[in-house]
């Protein structure tokens, strides 16, 4: 294989070593970066965040990721700034909002602020307050509770209120405007072009095609395998999805959307396709893992990891979707509701592979709702979870999708409470009869996030939940409680 | 802004212990832990794990040249183990090899034969099992026999609070280099540099003089890295001793998390007693520390958990009665708050379940009976301010407690299935090490002749400012400016027989023997000036970098005036010791006047529940803070605010698991959460105003523990919210309160 290289900060890095070390380790002990820190391991803690830039026709999309999670397999041929490359002689408008505000204590969370806050105006939206807190919502900082950073965000919000939204439009415009603020130096300017040279002449690997045989490990986002396998991925033959093009994007096709299966949660969450059909989602999403983390997860990843928590196994479940499954020859599809068989046991062969999710497009009648409980609201693994997706018509459900999540060893959907909600009126009563048999068909165990007593008695609660949530005007507070 | 560490911080170029560039031929080294809470060890076999490739020594107890005795107050910890273990994760062994992956890698080929025993979790247990460390302790005042026939309503009950990981997010860390002379050189994350030493001189077999530590900066610590980085520190410095090579340990999270000490779990019994328009009588409190396995720094934390037991409220009858039960888990060891959160905890249970018998609001009893300026504490000691009400009442002033009530009560009128909750909690804390001794500082002053000052201290940064504040006292004292002022690391060669960083005294102590250091350096200036200009000494100041004579500037600049002190062999370096005066405590009277000052303040907490997910949130938390004359409000106010988080963690969401055998289930921050950016309540913080202090460093009130304890109103604002669902519900006093005690304590 050819030698690799990516963009570091302003410079071109080779790269000849193993595609299965970590990106935080080569910063740190082969390049000694050291302002990007080593917190958890696992994308829990974002002292590790660092921007991947990519490039795409108009420009670099830069995006947060957990440096920690970040193979550098999938670090080939893109940009990689961590917080040195940040560094100008004066401090950015982030760093001094951080400083002014009192937002530093110990500072071994600062690095990873001062990237997360960058990519949160790196990113094309119309600049408010609550996307600059969920773009922290991956950063824990032990010190300040939080409080000050929050100041912090308050001051770049009113700084950059201005920036004009570039939703549509190419991401080097926002890119020059935040040159021209000194959030980024100016040696952002160059990076396309010379990252595209790059990647011309880098761009000899031939990612493998869906059929091939599995020798090697399909890695996804990577960032539920590498929190529990990194030391065994290391040296590992390992196959990176994220990179095929043919595994990427959102299209219609009749009355079926696809997701290719290595489209990162992000890149859901911003589709305006989803948006249109979903117009919650986003909010959903805010509740999986962390911005970081959701910019490398892949929607395959997410399903194959098979975790009876999976927050968007659950969502998928109540969509009705399908997987559709490709190895050499031939592909099939399996009902989501089919592939889960058992506890990390799956409807999925040794040599197949996710290629891409299918649902049917909501309706105009359609409501969709996600409610989701853990110790914290965000970036936590549920203790219990459950999606819902119900067509209604003339206040009558026609068609009722309902799963569940952390209370089986699958994510669980409801066959019973979906076959019953058929027909039914939207009522308090529905409610309550529907939280009932979904009670009844949950097998909860105890584990750290919960007891099983917990379990069973809070998944009927989400059932109210979603609801009171979808039909305020039909169903009561009073009459639930 | 210059030479601050937060200027470094924002551009990621502070370095921290594991950042520091590794010498040539560095080794790595990982601890081998016990994988059982208790038993005798039968075989340790390393030499499968010795032969792995990459490997280069495998290490035991028997290669301990010194003391296999890490014991800070009571030698009873060892290094490694031998023998017995007695808790899940003890160093039984270290593996040192070329690379860190190597000596992780290596672990599995450790063979170890382990004769169970069953484990002791529970405090309760250990204590009917006369497992005890030290001695219990009972703090006494008035009669609380008598006067429980004399209340009109007492109630009892039980009360729970759950350890605390400290999450600091620097893990622990240490690199050791042998040195030619035979010592060791060590970088350590530690808060107490000096008990490094001490301790691996003590394992070595060394001089102390022998051994150097140094401490760059902490990336937080909260006190777990008082006791608690030692046993890191030194088993880096033995593998360098026994190798003479470099040799660097850094524990990854779940290694933290599942091997070091936390905060204290405590299981305690009370009994309160009220006359019949809620004057507090009587109170009897018994606690049971759960210790963990060895002494660690218990006997102390369980010490302040007694200065504590009636937090800021003046109770004429009290005696409060502590032990420290030995358990096989991990030594539980200091956490900002010292015991004081815990013990305050109980006291505020006993009022709320007081006050549901009394059908008073808690707020109106604890206004009652807050500690007025010159009421006794149980110790002997009085409140010598009036800071305490004053709090309170400027809270009301400002933000209505009653209104604020009315509020929530109408919101719940409108609410069925959602319900906020009100709590009010005063915070009266005790500032001074309780070991007396400990309240001794030193500092060592340069002016370099070019007029830059660089000052060494015994005080570790680790976020809290306290460089940022000595800078300030030396810019002060010596008339000078800010940026001409650096702080050096923190290192016993330069400063020796350190008192930990810790017990909210780092500023105070220290700043107040920089001060007099820079004094002694001004008095010289001085002195040489006079005698030139042949004027009197009194007459001639500093201020502004300019030299006056009364009011008349001598046209001579700080940087002149150095330069030509130094031609005139004008020492320019000083070292000052500093001790806390009027300090003492007897501990067989259990009397005496242990702290030179108490912090106070007070704040109210809201609270919403999801009555139909059984979800708590903090929505709101309001703070009047006495911090006398602040050194630095911006660092004040970040020390109150970080510290309320960490208290309302502890209280909420912040909750270790542990398996029937003693295994912490909640090694990660998967499964461990601390609040993040999406819990933060809208927080609030207002000084006192006209509130002097003359004890504290030039008028400043120390701030770095008290706040966490207005994170206790958290517990009791959800439980008021609880409630509100259903007044009848039984008072549960078990924190954390998760989601899961919430959901449940809705729907017995």
């Amino acid at each position: 294989m050819a030698g690799k290289s990516f963009f570091l900060n302003d410079r071109e890095q080779a790269y000849s070593g193993s595609r299965g070390a970590l990106l935080l380790d080569v910063l740190r002990d082969d390049l000694g970066l050291t302002g990007t820190k080593d917190g958890c391991r696992e994308g829990d803690c974002g002292t590790c965040v660092v921007l991947l830039g990519e490039s795409q026709p108009d420009g670099i999309c830069y995006r947060t990721v957990n440096s920690c999670l970040l193979p550098m397999g999938d670090v080939n041929g893109r940009h990689v700034v961590t917080i040195e490359g940040l560094n100008q002689p004066d401090l950015s408008p982030v760093q001094q909002a951080l400083l002014d505000e009192g937002a530093i204590q110990c500072g071994f969370c600062t690095p990873g602020l001062v990237i997360s806050l960058t990519g949160f105006l790196l990113g094309g939206a119309l600049i408010s307050e609550a996307d600059g807190i969920a773009a922290l919502g991956g950063n824990i900082c032990r010190c300040t509770g939080h409080v000050a950073i929050r100041r912090a965000i308050a001051r770049l919000c009113e700084q950059f209120r201005d920036l004009e939204p570039t939703e549509g439009k190419p991401s080097s415009e926002r890119i020059a405007a935040l040159v021209a603020a000194k959030v980024l130096p100016p040696y952002f300017l160059d990076v396309p072009k010379r990252l595209r040279n790059l990647t011309e002449a880098a761009s000899t690997q031939v990612p493998g095609r869906a059929g091939e045989a599995r020798s090697s490990i399909p890695v996804g986002g990577g960032t539920d395998l590498f929190v529990t396998q990194a030391d065994k991925l290391r040296d590992a033959e390992l196959t990176f999805l994220s990179q095929r093009a043919d595994l990427q994007g959102i299209r219609l096709k009749g009355d079926v959307c696809c997701i290719g299966a290595a489209t990162p949660l992000s890149a859901i969450e911003a589709s305006p396709i989803i948006r249109r059909m979903l117009p919650d989602l986003g909010r959903h999403f805010s509740r999986i893992a962390s911005q970081p983390i959701r910019n490398r997860a892949t929607l395959a990843g997410n399903i194959v990891n098979a975790s009876p928590a999976g927050d968007l196994s659950v969502m998928l479940l109540a969509l009705n979707a399908s997987a559709v499954l490709a190895r050499r020859d031939r592909q099939r599809t399996v009902l989501l509701r089919d592939f889960f068989r058992g506890y990390k046991v799956l409807d999925l062969a040794a040599d197949e592979i996710i290629v891409e999710i299918r649902f049917p497009i909501p309706e105009a009648d359609t409501h969709f709702n996600f409610e989701k409980v853990g110790r914290r609201e965000y970036l936590d693994i549920a203790g219990a979870s459950s999606a819902i997706r119900l067509r209604v018509q003339d206040a009558r459900i026609v068609e009722a999708h309902v799963a569940a999540g952390s209370v089986a060893p699958i994510p669980l959907y409801l066959r019973n409470t979906s076959a019953f909600l058929q027909g039914k009126p939207i009522s308090a009563t529905t409610a309550r009869e529907a939280a009932a048999i979904a009670a009844g068909e949950i097998s909860p165990m105890s584990d750290v996030r919960g007891s099983a007593e917990y379990r069973r008695a809070l998944l009927p609660r989400l059932i109210l939940a979603h609801f009171l949530t979808l039909f305020p005007e039909r169903v009561r507070e009073e009459e639930l409680v | 802004m210059k030479h601050d560490d937060t200027l470094l911080h924002v551009r990621g170029t502070a370095r921290y212990v594991r950042d520091i560039p590794v010498p040539q031929g560095t080794l790595y080294a990982a601890p081998v832990p016990s994988p059982i809470a208790h038993g005798k060890i039968k075989r340790l076999d390393t030499s499968a794990a010795a032969a792995h490739d990459g490997v280069v020594a495998v290490l035991t107890a028997r290669d301990i040249p010194g003391q296999n005795q890490i014991g800070n107050i009571i030698q009873d910890e060892p290094l490694l183990a031998a023998g017995e273990v007695d808790y899940a994760g003890q160093p039984l062994a270290l593996i040192v090899a070329e690379s860190m992956a190597a000596a992780r890698g290596a672990r599995p080929l450790i063979e170890i034969e382990i004769e169970s025993l069953p484990p002791t979790l529970d405090p309760r247990q250990a204590f009917a099992r006369g497992e005890i460390i030290g001695v219990p302790r009972t703090f006494a005042l008035g009669d609380v026999d008598q006067a429980w026939s004399r209340c009109h309503v007492v109630v009892n009950g039980r009360a729970d609070s759950g350890g605390q990981e400290h999450v600091y997010l620097e893990t622990q860390s240490a690199l050791a280099v042998r040195q030619d002379h035979g010592g060791v050189k060590v970088y350590s994350a530690t808060q107490s540099p000096t008990v490094v030493q001490r301790t691996i001189a003590r394992v070595l077999g060394l001089a102390m003089h022998q051994v150097e530590v140094d401490v760059p900066r902490l990336g937080g610590a909260f006190g777990g890295k008082e006791d608690q980085a030692t046993a890191w520190a030194a088993l880096a410095a033995l593998a360098s001793f026994r190798l003479g090579r470099p040799v660097k340990l850094t524990l990854n999270r779940h290694e933290d998390v599942g091997w070091t000490g936390k905060r204290h779990p405590y299981s305690s019994d009370y009994k309160i007693g009220l006359t019949e328009d809620g004057k507090i009588l009587a109170y009897e409190v018994t606690f049971y520390q759960n210790a963990g396995a060895s002494a660690d720094l218990s006997p102390a934390i369980l010490e302040r958990t007694l200065f504590h037991a009636t937090n800021s409220y003046f109770i004429p009858h009290v005696r409060a009665t502590a032990a420290s039960c030995r358990t096989n888990l991990p030594p539980f060891t200091a956490f900002r708050g010292f015991g004081g959160p815990q013990a305050m905890f109980v006291l505020e249970a006993a009022i709320t379940q007081a006050a549901a018998a009394l059908h008073v609001p808690a707020a109106e009893i604890q206004r009652k009976n807050l500690l007025r300026q010159g009421d006794e504490l149980p110790y002997g000691m009085g409140l010598e301010t009036d800071s305490l009400v004053r709090s309170w009442d400027e809270l009301d002033k400002r933000h209505d407690l009653k209104a604020c009530r009315a509020r929530v009560a109408a919101f719940n009128r409108s609410h069925a299935l959602t319900k906020k909750g009100l709590a009010v909690m005063p915070v009266c804390f005790g500032i001074s090490f309780t070991t007396t001794h400990l309240n001794q500082a030193v500092s060592l002053v340069h002016v370099y002749t070019d007029g830059s000052v660089g000052i060494s201290t015994a005080a570790v940064e680790m976020g809290q400012g306290v460089h940022r504040k000595i800078r300030r006292v030396a810019a002060r004292t010596l008339g000078i400016g800010l940026d001409r002022i650096r702080m050096e690391s923190t290192n016993t060669s330069r400063v020796a027989n350190t008192s930990p960083t810790a017990a909210s005294s780092g500023a105070d102590l220290n700043g107040q023997a920089t001060r007099l250091a820079c004094l002694q350096i001004l008095e010289r200036l001085r002195q040489a000036i006079a005698a030139d200009r042949g004027c009197l000494v009194e007459q001639i100041h500093i201020d502004r970098e300019e030299v006056l004579r009364g009011h008349e500037r001598l046209d001579l600049s700080w940087e002149e005036l150095i330069a030509w002190a130094y031609a005139r062999r004008v020492p320019l370096s000083a070292y000052a010791g500093y001790a806390t005066p009027g300090i003492h405590f007897d501990k067989v009277k259990e009397k005496g006047r242990p702290f030179a000052y108490h912090a106070v303040g007070t704040a109210v907490v809201e609270a919403t529940v999801d009555g139909l997910r059984g979800v708590p949130r903090i929505d709101s938390v309001k703070i009047v803070h006495d911090v006398g004359q602040s050194l630095d409000p911006a660092t004040d106010r970040g020390q109150i605010e970080g510290g309320l988080m960490q208290g309302i963690g502890w209280m909420t969401c912040e909750e270790l698991v542990y398996s029937p055998e003693g295994k912490i289930q909640t090694d990660s921050l998967a499964t461990y959460k601390v609040p993040d950016i999406g819990a933060t309540p809208e927080v609030t913080v207002h000084f006192l105003e006209d509130a002097p202090q003359q004890v504290g460093i030039l008028g400043a009130k120390t701030v770095g523990e008290p706040p966490l304890m207005y994170g206790i109103g958290a517990y009791f604002a959800i439980l008021d919210a609880l409630r509100a669902f259903r007044p009848e519900l039984p008072l549960i006093i078990q924190a954390p309160m998760t989601a899961e005690r919430t959901f449940r304590a809705l729907r017995p």
